[in-house]
């Protein structure tokens, strides 16, 4: 019997082939709308995920200054800080301090504006930087503030035109140093180019550059699989206590965790996604409506071949199957065209904004499962106005 | 004969109900055997029409009651009509009521299909009954591409692609002309003379009528007269 209705169903389909092409259509929209926006929605996420462990993973980020208090007198840490802290805190894979300052470097007749940064040798491992070509400072370049610079990829392309550069001497501030390392690029964060950058033994910077034994920031590398949230606090603490705060005064730096800011990012881009998924599957609802609306009038149209088909010995459950396997034939169709459109644009989709492409299987159950929904609710009341039909009545019809 | 093929008791068929109500059908008794070919005739509004939709078991007498082959098709429900309708009657409308935009081939399957005939059974069905018809070649055209009296053939295929035991016909000719009318009459004397199809047939044209063995004049809602035609050699 279900047989038999798909065959009847299929033949009206080819009948119709036009009108049927349109009525797809629209659960194809739908459906396709869906998928692309739940895709590319997962893949920003991902490529915000990405981001921010490109930073650093399980990185709190200690600066010195209050939140939003800029102008008031900066109080720097010190070594000795960073020390404390990797001497009392357990779980830490590593604690770097760093300073910066932007600069110019020079070599030959090219001059590029970057940011110079002196760190230790945990800077490295804290930061999950990478080292393309050369080589990490040596114990004794650090211990001995010697002038060698590891440059970043940007700064690469724009003094060297990434040419040879190893062994090159650049000037920083009418200071010659030597370039020893060239880092793997880490690409965009945020806006900011993490690859224009120039890395310098701390040492050398707070001598030579910087004139002063300020630590601007900390970056502690918490072990794999440890809250950070502890030792965000316990550092907390022991900051507050090195630095003589009392307990009612606001702090004078701040902790930014990693963790939280993916978090708060991936979390609003999977409330974005939500959003423009349930925006989407109101145009699946839509599509939905035009398969009712269709089989409506074509049961209108078709009364007098409804009546033929009563009157030749179809029973009312035969005619509703074949009207309702029509609809599903319909919107089922459409869901596997929508899934097959949607799998093709969000391929390029995701390639020409940049992220990866992340097919969500269990999206595309929930499209196959909606759009056979789609079939059988929207197109139940025309298949039973159809089957319950006077057969006389319909005959005269005109 | 044990007993009669149709058999219609004091039936009555009321429309509508109070003071709008209009009787149709007033008691009318009808005998119709096996084998006969029966051609109902009336003015309009005479229940020839109701008569017929009742023999059809597409609708049921108000009161009085209907056998067909003894049993009263007035207990029976919409469905169990139905089936009566798909496996003993065959209908043939004044409208020829073919499909649009499908094949005379697909035309003549519909009811097969519904009897749940496997395809290549039905294939050859389909064609034996377009044959019958003398249609054999048009099997692929739709019935746009056929003119009225190829229609009406492709729609008497239909019908008898069954192997019904009644045969309907409500107006076969009503949409054609003189020739094409004595084709189809001429078919269905066939059909009753070599396959024993028993044929009932609504007319309002005493040419055709003169085909039928039987004829039956209604006149408001009852039988004026019941008469055996001259058979023609």
């Amino acid at each position: 019997m279900i047989w038999n209705a798909l065959l009847l169903a299929l033949r009206e389909i080819r009948r119709n082939l036009l009108r049927s092409a349109l009525t797809t259509l629209g659960i194809i929209i739908g459906i396709a709308a869906v998928i692309i926006m739940v895709t590319v929605g997962n893949g920003v996420t991902a490529k915000v995920g990405e981001q921010i462990s490109s930073l650093g993973s399980n990185l709190l980020m200690i600066r010195a200054g209050g939140r939003g208090l800029s102008g008031t007198a900066v109080k720097p840490f010190s070594l000795e800080d960073a020390k404390a802290i990797s001497q009392q805190i357990s779980h830490l894979n590593a604690v770097a301090p760093s300073a910066s300052k932007s600069t110019t470097a020079i070599f030959g007749n090219k001059n590029w504006s970057t940011t110079i940064t002196g760190i230790t040798e945990a800077y490295i491992i804290a930061t999950n930087w990478v080292i393309g070509d050369g080589r990490d400072f040596s114990p004794s370049e650090l211990r001995s503030g010697a002038m060698s610079c590891i440059i970043g990829n940007t700064v690469w392309r724009e003094l060297f035109e990434e040419q040879a550069a190893l062994g090159s001497k650049i000037r920083l501030n009418s200071l010659s140093c030597t370039v020893v390392g060239i880092l793997k690029a880490k690409g965009q964060a945020f806006g900011r180019d993490q690859d224009d950058t120039i890395l310098i033994p701390l040492r050398s910077f707070q001598r030579r550059i910087a004139g002063n034994q300020d630590v601007s920031m900390i970056s502690v590398s918490v072990d794999d699989g440890f809250a950070t949230e502890k030792v965000q606090k316990q550092t907390q603490q022991l900051l507050r206590d090195r630095r003589h705060i009392a307990g009612n005064e606001d702090d004078d730096f701040f902790i930014l965790d990693t963790k939280e800011i993916t978090a708060t990012l991936t979390g609003t881009t999977k409330i974005l996604t939500s959003l423009l998924g349930a925006v989407a599957a109101i145009s699946l609802l839509v599509g939905g409506i035009g398969i009712m609306n269709i089989m409506l009038v074509s049961v209108t149209e078709r009364t007098r071949e409804i009546g033929t088909r009563l009157a030749i010995g179809a029973l009312e459950r035969e005619v509703l199957l074949q009207f309702l396997v029509e609809a599903m034939v319909l919107s089922c169709l459409g869901g596997f065209l929508g899934i097959v459109l949607a799998v093709i644009s969000s391929i390029i989709i995701s390639k020409v904004i940049d992220v990866p492409f992340i097919l969500d299987l269990g999206i595309i159950l929930v499209a196959c499962a909606f759009s056979a929904a789609v079939g059988i609710v929207f197109g139940y009341f025309p298949a039973r106005r159809a089957a319950q039909l006077d057969p006389i009545e319909a005959l005269r019809h005109e | 004969m044990s007993e009669p093929l149709i058999q219609l008791k004091q039936m009555t068929k009321t429309y509508g109900k109070g003071l709008a109500a209009m009787q149709a059908l007033c008691g009318v008794d009808l005998t119709i055997n096996s084998g006969e070919f029966v051609a109902i005739m009336g003015p309009s509004g005479s229940g020839k029409s109701t008569v017929m939709n009742i023999l059809g078991c597409l609708d049921i007498p108000t009161t009085g009651s209907y056998f067909f082959q003894g049993i009263e098709v007035n207990t029976l429900s919409r469905n169990q009509r139905a089936l009566l309708r798909r496996h003993y009657l065959g209908f043939v409308f004044q409208g020829f009521n073919l499909l649009s935009r499908t094949s005379a081939l697909e035309n003549v399957e519909l009811p097969l299909i519904y009897r749940g005939m496997p395809t290549a059974e039905r294939h050859v069905r389909a064609r034996k009954a377009l044959d019958i018809v003398g249609l054999t070649g048009w099997e692929d055209h739709s019935p746009a591409e056929l003119s009225g009296g190829q229609q009406q053939r492709v729609a008497i295929a239909r019908a008898i692609v069954t192997e019904p035991t009644v045969l309907l016909a409500d107006e076969p000719t009503g949409n054609l002309d003189s020739a094409r009318s004595r084709e189809v009459m001429e078919m269905l004397c066939a059909f009753n003379r070599d396959l024993g199809i028993t044929i009932i047939m609504v007319t309002h044209e005493p040419d055709m009528a003169e085909y039928a063995k039987r004829i039956v004049h209604f006149v408001d809602g009852l039988i004026a007269s019941d008469t055996l035609t001259e058979q023609k050699p």
